[in-house]
């Protein structure tokens, strides 16, 4: 870098203010690259008179005032209403499957000669977990992950985000917000990553420390279970369909969630204003059928699930020994339940609830797989029908009332963010700060609302 | 996978032979520009319907007639004029990584608007193939595109693409391998913007010719940003090696 630059460096911007005159001149390169582009298209593009335009059509009614919400509510109530209704069929299938297989495995097992504890260890502990995570879990996996890559490869959810651009604008964060949500629903890490469209530093920061608000792939099996408990027989006998309400309700919560805290958050710790930015509407699509099923099978069905048994096995295995090992007359289990029992009581859950939610940290798909461990350790199953079977364990086992019902899922859409979300979170932001206000934020939230709740529905 | 090992790839690929040469796959959003990508790669990377949903700048190989080629998949955009993240990153990437090849997807269904930035590519790169996608979806609304007419008006291949059925991936590679090997004849459309730009632009250029020493850039882009006020893409020159002095240069830029 001698005396060249040097030269250059006087003689540049002179360049530049000579021409910078009336009309300036990144708008004067940008105009002629259109006139260019105007013209190459009017000469190779032909375009007959269209008939009607269905997009068109579709877009004033999927994204008009009137209706945008309602259909959205509607189709995304469809959903949970399909899933609900058609996984019992096959859950309850499964579990047959998995209990009759049970004998024979417990026949072998015994014939191995096996000592009692082992036994016990490998078939009621590590066996029977991940029977109950697979038959829980697996149904309604396999059919709300499809539904929803449908509704995402048609093009749907620009639309929802369209709809919802106006709330967001209105807690001061941007409208592309809603989009990171939506990508949330699959799972909090990957809408935390799509926040980096979100060009303003603030307002990423913001959809960042939100995202944890919309329930992910790995919490959806929770709340659609406790649905179905809690509305199938507890409370009403109208079954699926409230069931799907319940569902539907604890979207919106978390909706809720994210605008108030988005709001909180632009009024107090990330003030400013909301930036413009133009969405662009994709077409509609045909979905590929073929390749949804693969997709949502393989991509997430899969995912979450091996996830869930990977950790269930060895979990199932520990909660048993945990339970099994008795101090004074309890087991270790119950003690570190009983602790924390008051606590999940003021909450409106219990020791066995927290636990799970506690020790589900890595990730939230082990929830059930640890709730469901935690209450069998301190009980058992004898009726076998999947979640008939469920509910006569946390019901008429475990005492569990809708009071329980309500507030596991409104803690579990609430709670913090998983291990490999908060993992990401601390990558995006490369703040240490950031990643402890995504996890206290949340946790303060749902401690906030769940207490509320219970103290409020304990006076009935 | 970070900008800079990106960078470290391209430079490899043009100076260290045996090493397989870089193509770039540029963009409007939702053109199917990750379809394409998963196509030619058989990386698995998930594809919805969704705007700005390759976030990330991922990169994958393919062979092709037992050659191999190193696949960057850019973030979407609509230009690379404006400033946000992705549009910079793509814009780095074409100008300073030099990719032997770059693929622009184009969505029949707007050809016009997807034009702007085969046109910005352009005036980066002339190893350009554009390939014009979601060929069907134009039929079913009417909309005929004339591919060799838009050869003639663009002089760089055009390659007709229904992505979702595979259709025009094997010309596409086809168009690759040719232009990777420099048996194209390209004879690229110049864009010729008004009299005071253009004399502003010819006296930049002179500035900087010769600067970037054995890793020449292109002069005319780097003078189109520097008339655009954009000091971000200068700075980043300094990264690279010989191209402190245009860096310097362009840091005195006052601002638009």
């Amino acid at each position: 870098m001698g005396a060249k630059p040097a030269e250059a460096i006087e003689a540049g911007p002179e360049i530049i203010r000579g021409t910078a005159g009336s009309q300036d001149l990144s708008d004067r390169i940008v105009q002629t690259l259109y006139q260019e582009a105007e013209l190459i298209a009017g000469k190779v593009v032909s375009k007959k008179a269209a008939g009607v335009d269905w997009d068109r059509r579709l877009d004033d009614i999927l994204t008009s005032r009137l209706w945008g919400y309602p259909l959205m509510l509607l189709l995304l109530g469809l959903i949970f209403w399909i899933t609900i209704s058609g996984a019992n069929y096959p859950s309850e299938l499964l579990t047959r499957a998995f209990f009759g297989l049970e004998r024979y495995l417990g026949q072998a097992l015994l014939w191995l000669g096996l000592p009692d504890w082992l036994y016990g260890f490998l078939l009621l502990g590590v066996y029977r977990s991940l029977a109950w995570v697979v038959a829980v879990m697996l149904p309604p996996m396999a059919i709300f992950f499809p539904l929803f890559t449908i509704l995402e490869d048609l093009g749907y959810l620009p639309r929802a985000a369209y709809n919802m651009d106006n709330l967001f604008y209105r807690a001061g964060a941007c409208g592309k917000q809603a989009l990171t949500m939506c990508m949330g629903f699959g799972c909090n890490a990957a809408g935390v990553i799509s926040c980096r469209i979100i060009e303003s530093p603030r307002e990423r920061l913001i959809a960042v420390l939100t995202n944890n608000f919309v329930p992910c792939n790995g919490r959806f099996p929770l709340l659609i279970t406790v649905a179905v408990i809690i509305s199938g027989g507890m409370v009403l006998k109208a079954g699926s369909i409230t069931a799907a309400a319940a569902v539907l309700v604890s979207v919106l919560i978390g909706v809720t969630a994210t605008l108030m805290v988005s709001y909180f958050l632009s009024r107090t710790f990330l003030q400013g204003m909301p930036s413009f930015y133009t969405l662009e509407m994709p077409p509609y699509r045909k979905p590929a059928l073929g390749q949804i099923i693969v997709r949502s099978i393989m991509d997430r069905t899969l995912f979450v699930l091996s996830r869930a048994v990977i950790v269930a096995a060895p979990a199932g295995g520990l909660i048993w020994i945990l339970a099994n090992i008795s101090y004074g007359d309890t087991s270790l289990y119950g003690c570190l339940a009983a602790i924390l029992d008051p606590f999940g009581h003021f909450l409106g859950m219990d020791g066995i609830i927290l636990m799970a939610f506690i020790l589900g940290l890595p990730a939230n798909e082990l929830v059930i797989p640890l709730l469901i461990m935690g209450y069998m350790a301190t009980g058992s199953l004898e009726d076998i029908h999947s979640l008939a079977a469920l509910k006569n364990l946390l019901v008429d086992q475990h005492g569990w009332t809708y009071i329980t019902g309500i507030c596991t899922m409104l803690f579990s859409l609430l709670h913090y963010p998983c291990g490999t979300t908060l993992l990401t979170i601390y990558r995006e932001t490369g703040s240490f700060k950031w990643t402890l206000m995504a996890f206290m934020l949340p946790l303060i939230t749902a401690l906030m609302v769940c207490g509320a709740v219970a103290q409020f529905l304990y006076l009935f | 996978m970070s900008n800079a090992s990106l960078f470290d790839l391209a430079e490899g690929s043009s100076r260290r032979t045996g090493s397989p040469p870089v193509v770039a796959l540029a963009g409007n959003p939702n053109t199917g520009k990750s379809t394409i990508f998963n196509l030619l790669t058989g990386l698995r990377q998930h594809t919805g319907n969704w705007p700005g949903k390759t976030v990330l700048v991922s990169s994958g190989s393919y062979y092709y007639q037992k050659q191999e080629y190193q696949l960057v998949d850019l973030p979407g955009t609509y230009s690379l004029l404006a400033n946000s993240p992705d549009e910079e990153s793509a814009s780095e990437f074409l100008c300073f990584a030099r990719p032997r090849a770059t693929v622009v997807v184009a969505d029949a269904t707007c050809l016009e608007r997807n034009l702007n930035l085969v046109l910005q590519v352009l005036e980066i790169t002339t190893s350009l193939i554009v390939c014009v996608n979601l060929l069907d979806e134009a039929k079913r609304k009417k909309i005929f595109i004339d591919i060799k007419g838009l050869e003639a008006e663009l002089g760089v291949p055009v390659i007709a693409a229904v992505a979702s059925r595979g259709k025009g991936i094997s010309q596409l590679k086809e168009a690759i391998k040719k232009m990777v090997e420099g048996k194209t004849c390209v004879q690229p459309r110049s864009i010729t913007y008004d009299p005071e730009v253009e004399k502003a632009l010819q006296q930049i250029e002179k500035q900087i010719a010769g600067k970037g020493g054995a890793f020449p850039v292109n002069c005319r882009w780097l003078a189109l940003r520097m008339l655009e006020g954009d000091a971000g893409l200068l700075k980043k020159a300094a990264e690279y090696k010989n191209l402190e002095e245009i860096s310097v240069w362009g840091q005195n830029l006052p601002k638009p």
